[in-house]
């Protein structure tokens, strides 16, 4: 059986499993929640130990199955050096979040893991469908089990935030479901790679308005989940509700989606639209790095805070991606990852600090690296990876992205270099707020160092923001190769090609 | 026409063997009804699943041999079949789940299931009529028999309101269509649907003023039984007096029978004038989907959310009849499948919970439900996620295949505005489910009993064919493909 099917299938056979699990049994629902969860990320190393780095771009481990006859719906997964990172993501990530659940979820425990496997079926699915109508199946299914983890087991605004999540995402993705459809009555198809050969002879017939049209029913879908200012004002609410199991997947993994399905479906498909809308993204994505960063300079609540640095960082990653240049592309997935894994990191990090201290403003802090060194000093590490320091992996994103868009127009880099700077500022200065000074006597009693499980939880991350930051080749190639491929689709013709050189700004109007 | 004459073929009774089935299993129970004098409903309520069961066997049965009977008047195709299954399997399961509901009221006897078998007989024959006087005839046994459902509990003085109400609209809206058929016999001279066709598509004699006035008339007449817009004011008020059992039963099987009605006429005879009817239909469509949309996010009542909840589902299927193809034909038929599981699904589980005189019947008497029944909350999600159209459940292909009809047919706004409808009425499903999982249980659920044999099984058969339906749609698609009316 194909390694990839397997990594799809256990989670489902998780979620199925405990399901007719007696709720009482609540250890032994942890224990197989995480057993699958690491069963899963195990296989899951296999894609990557497997994957071929060399020769042509193209998917792997695939699979192509009838599922539904007329009109052809198929279930055909695959990986490329874009999905293939983001599936790992998934992966690691899950584990961690139960790790993270264990003791901080004390109530509805069975209904809390099941819906955390069937999220990480969904998101694996998201990744790795290639048939238009199972990616919008998979990228629903994922969107109702995070529904229940923010409704049920968030903070005290948690039933708004869910619901705000919910309609924000269905109110996309419905546009996205009827481009799809109107994209069959043209191709006749909903497979992604029939439709890329057909695009790629000309078997598309759409013209310019209609392209336009397409192309902006998926990018409302990816805008609102990315999220791209100004779609992004659901995220603070279901970042800071959320349980931190719930923040961390929904910052590391579900924001990717929206950024996923730029790459996989607005930029291979809708080539002409892309290009003559990018300035106004691109616009959009450097107003969002800047505004990200400045609410998350004032914000007086840890996880907001975190939410907003969320807004700004994916920032970037639009504008990477709306350079059109090779180095912003790979720049853009590079950061998808290293946003997964810092953030994520920090979303546990301010999750911790609330289960001693049961208070996410920064002003109930102060001094916890006092009683709190080694829990200090992973926060030390995050943070600075955050905010883009040499030698840890935002660095390498943000830098490949920055000179992406140089190359595409100074300005762009310019303006948006202005949201690293303000990086290191909201960063350090949580960081100054949180564990310096004189510690208080609350602090003092409440907060406590980092137990064995916490520990578990955080080193994989730890290393792997200074394994991404140091070893960027493990990762590169593959992504090379599928951006390589990505820009490929995206020339339009070959006038415009040279002619972006000079200056992108004239010619994409 | 069939060359029979007076005397049908042992073939044409076959055809006609599902019908014949439910009204002389309703005949029976009445009689029987009277023979032990009230105090048999229980075995009464049994005898009537069978008689279903028996009519689903026939239907499928009948359609093993498919064509006209009785001088053509009936057509057992395809299109019949489909719907006369559907309609009893909606009959089945309301009748599974009202014998609880009434023994709770002191109200199980046998003139309930007699009047629920005729109506699914009449329903059963809109399906399968092939001449306008038939379906008026089908459309009235259905209709009658269904008002006085509505008005069953006889000291309930909102029963008897919904039942006048009903009554009372209905019978004006079968008089427009009478009316419609009146005008359609004058300008064609015709009652067959088949010969109506080949009339207008001739272009010979037939005046259009009066055709574009019939087919407007038949309209109204539907409309009103689907629940379309400006038609749909009866449904809150019917649903919300009526028994929840009944209320389950008249968003269903009426429902469906009914767009077979309407499908099979305008997609048959009046295909050929479809440029005077389709932006009528688009209209009602729009209109449809926005008012049940809207108005119901407004309700904190269960059963007229799921009212005006039903009219939204009518607006997404006439979106289907406007794309007036046979893939939207087609694309209707599963809609109507899939709403007809998942909304007797959710008026089972109403039912259930309203207890005796329906005394809870809010959405905030849900609170906490998710944790006191678990398995009936979680198959009421279903149910309601199948409303909201969330992928594989039935609900989620209905919309698909219905916008795709919409799309293929360029009705791109519609489709658009539809599935933005689609995205507002998340709002109010989610509402029900905010209220089961994420608010601390309340004092309705608190001396709540588990829910008996019958309704477990009306839940698990309905959650099991919406799954179904949203994992393995193909088969009942394929079926509804071959069958559809319409080119």
């Amino acid at each position: 059986m194909n390694l990839l099917n397997l990594v799809l299938a256990l989670p489902l056979a998780g979620f199925l499993l405990l399901l007719v699990l007696p709720r009482e049994r609540e250890e032994a629902i942890r224990r197989l929640a995480l057993g699958a969860s690491a069963i899963t990320f195990l296989l899951s190393l296999g894609l990557a130990l497997g994957y071929r780095r060399a020769g042509e771009a193209g998917f792997q481990f695939v699979t192509d199955a009838s599922w539904i006859s007329q009109p052809a719906i198929r279930y055909h997964v695959g990986l490329d050096g874009l999905s293939l990172w983001l599936v790992l993501l998934t992966t690691l990530l899950t584990p961690i979040g139960i790790l993270v659940s264990w003791r901080s979820i004390s109530r509805r425990v069975k209904e809390f893991y099941a819906l955390f496997l069937l999220l990480e079926f969904g998101l694996v699915g998201v990744f790795a469908a290639l048939d238009l109508v199972l990616f919008y199946v998979f990228w629903e299914v994922s969107l109702v089990p995070m529904y229940f983890l923010i409704g049920v087991w968030g903070h005290e605004r948690r039933i708004y935030a869910a619901v705000k999540f919910f309609l924000f995402t269905m109110a996309g993705s419905v546009l996205m479901l009827a481009a799809i459809i109107y994209l069959y009555t043209y191709a006749g198809t909903f497979d992604y790679t029939e439709l890329l050969s057909l695009g790629a002879s000309g078997g598309l017939h759409f013209g310019r308005r209609e392209g336009l049209l397409l192309f902006w029913g998926f990018f409302l879908a990816f805008a609102i989940k990315v999220p791209l200012f100004p779609l992004h004002t659901w995220l603070p609410d279901a970042h800071v509700e959320a349980p931190t199991a719930g923040s961390v997947m929904l910052a590391s993994v579900m924001l990717k989606m929206g950024c996923y399905g730029l790459l996989r479906f607005s930029l291979p498909l809708f080539p002409q639209a892309s290009r003559d809308c990018a300035p106004w993204i691109v616009g959009l994505a450097i107003i969002g790095i800047i505004y990200g960063a400045l609410v998350a300079l004032v914000q007086p609540n840890m996880k907001k805070l975190v939410a907003y640095t969320s807004v700004s960082h994916l920032g970037f990653v639009v504008l990477g991606i709306f350079s059109f240049t090779p180095l912003g592309l790979d720049g853009a997935v590079y950061q998808m990852i290293n946003h997964g894994i810092s953030t994520g990191a920090l979303f546990i990090l301010v999750g911790y600090l609330y289960e001693r201290r049961h208070s996410l403003e920064i002003a109930a802090y102060g001094g916890a690296a006092t009683p709190a060194p080694n829990l200090a000093a992973v926060f030390m590490i995050t943070a600075l990876a955050s905010a883009g320091l040499p030698t840890l992996n935002n660095f390498v994103g943000e830098y490949l992205v920055l000179q992406g868009a140089a190359q595409a127009n100074f300005r762009w880099a310019v303006l948006a270099a202005t949201g690293v700077i303000l990086a290191a500022g909201y960063m350090l200065w949580l960081y100054q707020r949180v564990f310096f000074g004189e510690a208080r006597e609350e602090v003092k009693a409440q907060v406590y160092d980092l137990r064995k499980r916490e520990w578990v939880a955080m080193l994989p991350l730890v290393a792997l923001m200074i394994w991404l930051g140091t070893a960027s080749e493990t990762f590169l190639p593959a992504i090379r190769q599928t951006n390589a491929w990505i820009l490929e689709r995206t020339r339009t013709d070959v006038e415009v090609r040279v002619e972006l050189r000079r200056s992108p700004v004239e010619v994409t109007r | 026409m069939t060359a029979a004459g007076f005397a049908p073929a042992a073939v044409e009774w076959l055809r006609l063997l599902p019908e014949i089935l439910l009204v002389a299993a309703g005949t029976a129970v009445l009689v029987l009804e009277g023979v032990t004098g009230g105090r048999a409903g229980r075995q009464l309520g049994r005898l009537s699943l069978a008689a279903l069961a028996g009519a689903l066997l026939a239907a499928v049965a009948a359609s093993r041999s498919p064509g006209p009977a009785f001088s053509g008047m009936v057509a057992a195709d395809g299109f019949a079949t489909f719907f006369r299954v559907v309609v009893i399997a909606a009959g089945g399961l309301v009748v599974m789940f009202s014998g609880p509901y009434l023994r709770r009221e002191s109200a199980e006897r046998g003139e309930y299931y007699a009047l629920l078998l005729y109506s699914t007989a009449g329903q059963c024959l809109m399906a399968s009529a092939a001449e306008l006087m038939v379906l008026f005839i089908a459309l009235e046994t259905s209709s009658i028999a269904s008002y006085v459902l509505a008005g069953y509990l006889r000291s309930d003085r909102r029963a008897n309101e919904a039942a006048v109400k009903y009554f009372l609209l209905g019978s004006f809206a079968t008089a427009f269509l009478l009316y419609g058929v009146a005008l359609i016999y004058g300008a064609t001279g015709s009652t067959w649907l088949g010969e109506i066709r080949r009339e207008l598509s001739g272009g010979l004699g037939a005046p259009g003023a009066l055709v574009g006035a019939a087919a407007a008339l038949i309209f109204v007449g539907f409309a009103f039984k689907v629940s379309a817009a400006p038609f749909q004011i009866w449904a809150p008020d019917v649903y919300q007096g009526a028994p929840a059992p009944v209320a389950a039963f008249l968003s269903a099987g009426p429902k469906a029978a009914a767009f077979a009605g309407l499908l099979r006429v305008y997609l048959t005879a009046f295909q050929p004038i479809s440029g005077q009817w389709e932006d009528i239909v688009w209209v009602s469509a729009l209109a449809t989907m926005i008012i049940g949309n809207f108005a119901a996010l407004l309700q904190s009542n269960l059963k007229r959310l799921l009212a005006y909840s039903s009219i939204a589902h009518a607006g997404y299927v006439m979106v289907a009849v406007a794309a007036h193809s046979s893939v939207g034909a087609a694309a209707a038929m599963f809609y109507l499948a899939a709403y007809v599981f998942m909304n007797v699904g959710a008026f089972a589980v109403v039912s259930y919970f309203a207890r005796q005189g329906e005394r809870y019947v809010n959405v905030e008497d849900l609170a906490g439900l998710g944790w006191r029944q678990p398995a009936t909350a979680a198959l009421l999600s279903i149910f309601l996620l199948s409303l909201i159209g969330v992928p594989l459940t039935g609900g989620f292909f209905g919309k698909f295949y219905v916008f795709k009809a919409a799309l293929e047919a360029k009705l791109v706004w519609l489709t658009v505005l539809g599935l933005l409808n689609s995205a507002v009425a998340a709002y109010y499903y989610l509402r029900v489910i905010v209220v089961m999982y994420m608010q601390e249980p309340g004092a309705a659920t608190a001396d709540l009993p588990a829910p008996g044999g019958a309704l477990k099984a009306t839940l698990w058969a309905s959650a099991v064919a919406t799954l179904a339906l949203g994992i393995f749609p193909s088969a009942v698609l394929e079926f509804a493909a071959a069958a559809a009316v319409g080119r």
